[in-house]
């Protein structure tokens, strides 16, 4: 089973809003589009779902061309990001809607309410309307009424973003488990990359309509083709800085910071590095920690982690460090990169692998 | 799974499409028909082409009209839509007067518009109506069927009496869909009544104000029956509008050919506006 | 500036209350130092919003009273206490240039044209609003309404306290950071009272020097992030602060010592009390969870990467414990043994601190 974009181009008057995609999507994985407010997801998901008709290419549906083919009928379930459910039905009814209409008998109808209801928590909800539940068991309502169908195409557009916090994370937990035994092809937009690393299946990075990266999630995040790539798939964001390599040494461009490393097989030249905030550290970490002088802007501490913004030679940092590390405005402190943790990338901005 | 795909639902809309059709679709054409032909009756025609929207467009009773049209729906607007806000901000906005309130805004509008007319018509008879005579005890020398201001004077007075709480229906739907985030902000930023309608109420009103206001003019552009039975038009020609002229010649003069121009030439009017109106609220939207 | 105490509050939406759940707040007692900055931190419906609305007096309390530097303003409207309210999406006056936005609040006060048009300078230069100054308000996008709406309640001079409510909801989640950060800026530049109701605990620990956690209408803890973090006074704080939360286990005291699966477990105060508890637990964060050779038996369940660390799942027989690693140590697999840090272990009588 599997769903196939082929050269998939969306334009609305003379805007382009996803640009020529091809998308190969295999059953049984989450497939994560991960990308800002604007990049394109949910458009890309109405064309995957056959809400929308892309202006050009085509879509293939287990090797059949489904391309023009109403939503109606593909088996495709939508789950949005704003719990949306019949508000004069009970969970049950919620649940059963999609089975009701293709004429399947009550006493089956009842077994599969019951297992998915078992599955999502809702069992002791069967008899309530949307309006008297909270707002996580809402999205399980609609969750449910998703997964009941047995669809082949299963759709959520960032289904926790109107959660609380801490009922996000309870919901992005599950929801793995939720997929495992189905014989289904998932998609799940997010904006948020931590979402991608913990659900884990594989990602899409997406910038203004273009899919830039797919591919498993931790292999698109630790090597991410491009700068763009890196900088979708990092929160906090990646820093990105001019260096300069003469031989083994090695400095950023302003030259106040410079070090000496062998073994990195690269030219001598300039190159633009990125390095994401968790390898600039207040602590020493890593065999290659470089010094680096900053001015604090802010340091905003996080549960076990400080998150100190500082700014060396006209450029801000990011950097996190575990602990608390209560830092004022204006002080001048020293932290530590790691540059065993950059990423080269050359002048057209792509990933250099130069192991 | 498949879903089984009932065709059944399209035989529920027959019966209604053949209404239409009968009520609709068909007299149109017959209208069409009149208006390009010529017939002294026997269903025997004569093309005629553009003579009769030729002459329509040059007559002086249709300008009259036209002009007697405009000015009302003006004045009706001007009229309406300020004092249907108005009533509509002085709505209570909780408890049991909400209820009341509504009742009583949407009694004149289930009223029968023939009954309208005949209502008003006894009420401002001079002698014996309620108006007239407490108008003419005042000093007012008022007589609705021999002057042409008293006849104006009470027409408008009843269309606004009978159709001001569309406004204000609608503009208090409006009112309700304002969070209260809004009037809090204002509250604390410590604004007046009248800024936080002019910055606050009016602009998020908008779209509902464009929807009364369309209506209104629709409605009172196409008025007949109140004026036809409250004045019969007169006196003389004064408050014959453009339908209740329209009706004198097809069927008073019997002039079917002109008269049937005439209404393709008012419906275009009519559909030239609302065209107008739709590109004005979708530039509007556009330009969010 | 205010020094605020809030005494006794208690607040209900309905006439009458027949049991707790019917209060929206209990017993709220809060003294709040001038010019600090201050979070209410809870889930959905735990009164945050309320408490903030009685703060400002869109609301009037149902029991209790509040001070602002000691005068009683319980019954004052808001235009009487000074104070400026930010709320969860942007309020603005669309008819209006991000100008004259700004200026309305004084305009309403009758301040002179040029002083108004210095401060509305001023501020924008903080919000970095210059460049937009004179556009109309409905074209900027959500972050840029939201800075207008910050920059009224800035505007006044003679503002006592500045209250959010939510304000980062509709920021795209690539810009909350930025926002967060102007905001402590804004906070470490102006010193005025703000107090910042989220149900997001990054927003709480980053922008609070003290925190108050809220949970069903009651405050279950105050104080620095730090405190809140190193030592909850309640599983609830343990639970809610922190990503991932606490590992809250059922466990057994005997003689003073806390037993989990016949494992005795150190914690970092001795058990004194013997009151007769009907819960008792014990409570250690995922960091300072960590693999040994000794310790309560567990079995490997999963292991996910966030890219800067690993959450490692495992279940013992009391019930699942997180284990959050940062080193780069090989992760057992299969089943293994699990140690808890004394000093961040805690032992929990009806989910109260037992010290």
């Amino acid at each position: 089973m599997s769903l196939e974009l082929k050269n998939i181009e969306k334009k609305i008057g003379l805007k382009t809003h996803i640009y020529p995609t091809n998308l190969k999507l295999e059953k049984n994985t989450i497939n994560i589009l991960l990308g800002s407010t604007l990049a394109g997801k949910t458009t890309l998901m109405q064309i995957m779902a056959g809400l929308d008709k892309p202006t050009l290419g085509e879509i293939w549906f287990n090797n059949k061309n489904v391309t023009g083919m109403k939503v109606q009928k593909r088996n495709v379930s939508m789950v949005y990001q704003q719990f949306i459910n019949y508000p004069n039905f009970t969970v049950y009814d919620n649940i059963a809607s999609p089975l009701k209409i293709t004429g399947i008998k009550n006493n089956e109808i009842k077994e599969r309410v019951g297992k998915v209801a078992e599955l999502l928590k809702l069992s002791g909800m069967l008899n309530k309307k949307p309006n008297e539940l909270s707002g996580g068991q809402q999205q399980r309502t609609a969750l449910a009424r998703a997964l009941v169908k047995d669809s082949d195409l299963i759709l959520l557009d960032e289904p926790l973003a109107n959660l609380d916090f801490k009922l996000r994370e309870e919901l992005r937990e599950e929801l793995p488990k939720l997929f495992e035994n189905r014989e289904c092809i998932v998609v799940y937009a997010t904006t948020e990359p931590s979402d991608a690393l913990l659900i884990g299946g594989k990602t899409a990075t997406l910038m203004e309509g273009k899919i830039i990266q797919y591919g498993k999630t931790i292999e698109v995040y630790n090597k991410p083709i491009n700068l763009t790539s890196a900088s979708v798939f990092s929160d906090p964001p990646i820093n990105i800085l001019d260096i300069k390599k003469n031989g083994d040494t090695f400095s950023l461009l302003n030259k106040n910071v410079k070090w000496e490393t062998s073994n990195i097989k690269l030219k001598d030249g300039s190159y633009k590095v990125g390095i994401r905030p968790h390898n600039i550290t207040t602590y020493k970490e890593g065999q290659n920690s470089v010094e680096i002088k900053g001015k604090i802007l802010i340091s905003e501490l996080s549960g076990s982690e400080s998150l100190i913004h500082f700014a060396n030679s006209n450029t801000n940092w990011v950097s996190l460090s575990n602990g608390t590390h209560q830092m004022n405005v204006g002080q001048e402190a020293k932290l530590y990169m790691n540059v065993d943790e950059f990423m080269y990338f050359d002048q057209n901005n792509n990933l250099i692998n130069y192991v | 799974m498949n879903k089984t795909i009932n065709q059944k639902a399209w035989f529920f809309v027959i019966p209604v499409f053949i209404l239409v059709a009968f009520n609709a679709v068909v007299p149109l054409m017959t209208v069409v028909n009149y208006a390009f032909q010529d017939t002294f009756g026997n269903n025997v025609f004569m093309w005629e082409g553009t003579r009769w929207f030729k002459q329509i467009l040059k007559s002086e009773r249709f300008h009259a009209a036209l002009g007697r049209q405009f000015l009302f729906t003006g004045i009706i607007l001007l009229i309406q839509i300020p004092l249907g806000i108005g009533i509509a901000l002085s709505m209570p906005k909780k408890g049991i007067g909400v209820p009341i309130c509504l009742v009583l805004m949407s009694m004149p509008l289930l009223i029968p518009w023939n009954v309208v007319g005949a209502m008003w018509n006894i009420f401002a008879l001079p002698e014996i109506g309620f108006l007239g005579h407490s108008l003419n005890d005042l000093g007012f020398d008022y007589n609705f069927t021999q002057q042409i201001g008293d006849a104006w004077f009470t027409t408008i007075l009843m269309d606004v009496w009978h159709w001001t709480s569309l406004v204000v229906l609608l503009s208090y739907a409006g009112l309700q869909s304002i969070q209260p985030a809004y009037y809090q902000a204002a509250e604390i930023d410590g604004a007046s009544k009248w800024a936080i309608f002019r910055y606050i109420e009016l602009p998020k009103m908008k779209k509902v104000l464009t929807i009364a206001i369309l209506l209104r003019f629709m409605d009172s552009f196409m008025i007949y029956t109140e004026p036809f039975v409250l004045t019969g038009g007169g006196p003389g020609n004064a408050t014959a509008f453009l339908s209740i002229d329209l009706v004198k010649m097809a069927l008073g003069q019997f002039d079917l050919g002109p008269a049937a121009a005439m209404s393709l030439i008012y419906f275009f009017i009519v559909l030239l506006v609302c065209w107008v109106f739709y590109n004005l609220m979708m530039r509007n939207e556009e330009q969010k | 500036m205010s020094k605020i105490t809030l005494k006794d509050l208690s607040h209900s939406y309905l006439d009458k209350q027949n049991s707790n759940a019917d209060w929206a707040l209990r017993n709220i007692n809060i003294d709040w130092d001038d010019g600090g900055a201050y979070a209410l931190l809870g889930p959905s419906g735990c009164g945050k919003t309320t408490l903030l609305n009685i703060i400002s007096g869109l609301l009037n309390p149902t029991k209790g009273k509040i001070f602002f530097n000691d005068e009683d303003i319980t019954l004052k409207t808001p235009v009487e206490r000074n104070i400026a309210q930010i709320f969860q999406f942007p309020v603005i006056y669309d008819t209006m240039t991000v100008y004259n936005n700004l200026a309305f609040p004084l305009k309403n006060r009758g301040i002179p044209q040029n002083e108004i048009d210095k401060r509305v300078k001023e501020i924008a230069e903080m919000l970095e609003l210059t460049k937009t100054l004179y556009d109309r308000a409905s074209g900027l996008t959500a972050d840029g309404k939201q800075k207008i709406s910050l920059g009224r309640g800035l505007a006044r001079s003679d503002v006592n306290v500045i209250m959010f409510d939510e304000p980062l909801t509709v920021i795209d989640p690539h810009l909350k950071w930025v926002l967060r950060s102007k905001l402590k800026e804004l906070h470490q530049k102006i010193n005025r009272t703000m107090i910042y109701v989220t149900h997001d605990q990054t927003e709480a620990l980053t922008f609070a020097d003290q925190v108050v956690v809220m949970h069903e209408g009651e405050i279950v803890q105050t104080g620095t992030p730090i405190e809140l973090f190193e030592k909850p006074k309640h599983t609830f704080v343990g639970y809610f602060i922190g990503s991932p939360g606490m590992n809250i286990l059922p466990c057994e005291i005997q003689k003073g010592i806390a037993i989990v699966d016949g494992v005795k477990i150190s914690t970092s105060g001795e058990i004194k009390q013997k009151s007769n508890f009907s819960k008792t637990e014990i409570g250690i964060r995922p960091e300072f969870v960590s693999f040994d050779k000794d310790g309560i038996p567990v079995k490997i369940i999963k292991v996910s990467n966030t890219g800067r660390h690993k959450i490692i799942d495992t279940e013992c027989k009391s019930g699942k414990i997180k284990v959050l690693s940062h080193s780069s140590k090989e992760i057992p697999s299969g089943s293994a043994f699990l140690s808890f840090d004394k000093k961040y272990t805690y032992a929990y009588g009806d989910s109260k601190i037992i010290e």
